[in-house]
């Protein structure tokens, strides 16, 4: 049993799909987990919620929404049609917008932990020795939320590898556009090929275990190498 | 412009030292609130202990100093260079400080010369090869510099801490009880490293500490602080030398005398020390680099006689006037304030042989200090 030429191109759009939010989310969710790591204000409390939504909601709702805003009367969509890029529903941009929602809580919170797990005092340290913020994100902050940075990315790429309802609602299934392979098992059951379902479904079951094999390692590891801070 | 390191007027930069005030209030309780008040001026040289019981204000203050506590108004200006005033807050990015805090905070994804590494690349001055292979050596870490903190001893985490403050090259050290998280054993292993950083960097050094044996051996002023608010500064031996401060318990309170070594007695491994004010014999304390030896005097080992004596054990006689007699915390006990030369002596007796000697403020006396009791 092999894969189809039709399978194997929505094996590449998902994982074109799924990088391409990975990337954009970390640059996205980094000053924001930041900020909900350090802040004492008040709006702390409001905005977590609104960044954890995703990870309660069901992506119909996500996508319901997501879609009147990105349509041709919706405030997202008025805006894209203002600087001539036309509508997102239904084009892989569209796509990438809403895995982004829908994978927030995934990669703000990992990297929002391990910021808060390094504390002030290595950042006071830094400014004692002239490094200015910027300079002590790049040389402090950064390699030492290293492992949340990876688990970030590792659980957001693999949530919107496996997401599907969401992409349903927004990205219907456009072969090569917005046809991911948890569509396509779906249309291949809905057309009763059992077979190609079973390849495909086998697929995804091998690496979303290969990938949280990858991440549990990783997460024993980093207790064993005793990243801790204080003593 | 507010972030920008402006000089004050030529008056006031022609005075060195540290000058700052601070003030700010915190509600501890739901009915206390901690008042802190600080004024001070303090030398810009040597080393200068900020000295007072836990929950005083020693870390605040030095806080404060090094700009990591915002939004606290205040006034500071470092050698005539202003830091902050009400309209100016230089970062602490941009003030030129080291500060060793109580643990020793170094980064752990950086080996121990990539921790002093990481100071030299940020400090201003041009890259000094030899200044690195002083504080190296100064601070004894040649041995350790390619190992990761988490294999680091808590002593020698420490040290590469001070290390790495000293090679930002700052005008102004600030030390937070850079001791407080070691054992006694590390401490006492650390204390001769501070004592040859003191001698061999031209710094001047801010140490909070609320250990008196630290203070002796280190300082050379003293900051002492009750509850928000400066109790008493001055010179070390001069305050040293006061009974009304809080400087320990009764049992150990005793003066400060610094001294010069005149000869070594091979013999009886004693030297004879010259202070301000007399001579005394001391056990001998091989010490090839410094020929003078700072000693405290405990209260509690000096006595009182009318006359010299030359029947006693004692080696160490001198006369001097009673300048202040205390009561001690004990109902028993005075503490009896005594000039000899230019220096201060305190001597811890009982109110009985207070009476029988009948001892009074501006009498001439021979006082007597053991040998074996004498502690550098």
């Amino acid at each position: 049993m092999s894969l189809s030429d039709a399978d194997m191109g929505t094996i590449w759009l998902t994982l074109r799909l799924a990088s391409t939010v990975t990337i954009l989310l970390l640059i996205f969710a980094t000053p924001l987990a930041w900020w909900l790591a350090r802040t004492q204000s008040w709006f702390k409390g409001p905005i977590s919620a609104i960044v954890a939504l995703p990870l309660v909601l069901p992506p119909t709702v996500l996508g319901f929404y997501l879609l009147l805003a990105m349509g041709p009367n919706g405030a997202i969509g008025q805006f894209t049609q203002a600087i001539g890029l036309g509508t997102l529903p239904f084009t892989f941009w569209g796509l990438v917008v809403a895995s982004m929602v829908y994978s927030l809580p995934f990669v703000v919170q990992p990297i929002q932990n391990a910021i808060e797990a390094i504390g002030n005092r290595p950042l006071e340290a830094a400014a004692t020795l002239g490094a200015g913020p910027i300079d002590c994100f790049f040389s402090v902050v950064l390699p030492l939320a290293k492992p949340g940075f990876m688990t970030a990315s590792i659980l957001g790429f693999a949530h919107t590898v496996g997401e599907f309802g969401i992409v349903l609602m927004i990205g219907g299934s456009i072969p090569s556009e917005t046809r991911v392979v948890s569509v396509q098992i779906y249309d291949h059951v809905e057309a009763l090929e059992y077979a190609q379902a079973h390849v495909l479904s086998g697929v995804m079951v091998i690496f979303s275990f290969l990938v949280l094999l990858t991440l549990y390692t990783f997460q024993r590891k980093r207790k064993a190498v005793g990243l801790t801070y204080g003593q | 412009m507010a972030n920008k390191i402006k000089t004050l007027d030529t008056s006031i930069e022609s005075a060195r030292g540290i000058k700052a005030r601070f003030q700010f209030s915190v509600k501890q309780f739901a009915t206390e609130t901690f008042t802190f008040d600080i004024d001070l001026t303090i030398p810009g040289q040597g080393v200068t202990a900020l000295f007072g019981e836990s929950g005083s204000g020693k870390t605040s203050l030095l806080r404060c100093i090094a700009g990591l506590e915002k939004n606290i108004s205040g006034c500071l200006s470092v050698n005539g260079e202003l830091w902050q005033d009400a309209s100016v807050f230089v970062p602490t990015h941009k003030r030129s400080l080291g500060y060793v805090f109580q643990e020793a905070s170094l980064f752990e994804h950086l080996t121990a010369m990539g921790n002093l590494r990481y100071a030299i690349k940020r400090n201003n001055q041009a890259a000094n090869s030899q200044l690195l292979e002083q504080v190296i050596s100064v601070m004894g870490i040649e041995s350790i510099l390619s190992q990761f903190p988490q294999q680091l001893s808590g002593g020698e985490k420490q040290r590469v801490a001070i290390a790495r403050a000293l090679l930002s090259q700052p005008r102004l050290l600030l030390m937070d009880e850079p001791l407080a998280s070691l054992d006694n054993a590390r401490k006492y292993e650390i204390l001769p490293y501070l004592e040859r950083l003191r001698s061999s960097f031209n710094i001047p050094i801010l140490y909070v500490s609320h250990a008196v044996d630290e203070i002796v051996r280190l300082a050379d002023h003293a900051v002492i602080l009750r509850q928000g608010k400066v109790i008493a500064q001055g010179g070390i031996t001069e305050l040293f030398s006061r009974a009304d401060l809080p400087l320990g318990v009764s049992n150990e309170l005793g003066a400060i005398l610094d001294c010069k070594v005149l000869e070594r007695d091979k013999q009886w491994h004693l030297m004879r020390v010259a202070f301000n004010g007399g001579e005394l014999w001391l056990p001998n304390v091989e010490n090839k680099h410094n020929t003078t030896q700072r000693i405290r005097v405990l209260a509690s080992d000096v006595s009182l006689t009318l006359s010299p004596h030359s029947d006693s054990s004692i080696l160490n006689a001198l006369s001097g006037e009673i300048v202040d007699i205390i009561n001690d915390q004990n109902p028993a006990m005075v503490l009896v304030r005594l000039k000899v030369g230019k220096s201060y002596l305190l001597a811890r007796l009982t109110q009985k042989s207070l009476q029988k000697l009948a001892l009074a403020v501006g009498q001439i006396i021979w006082i007597q200090i053991k040998t074996a009791a004498i502690l550098r």
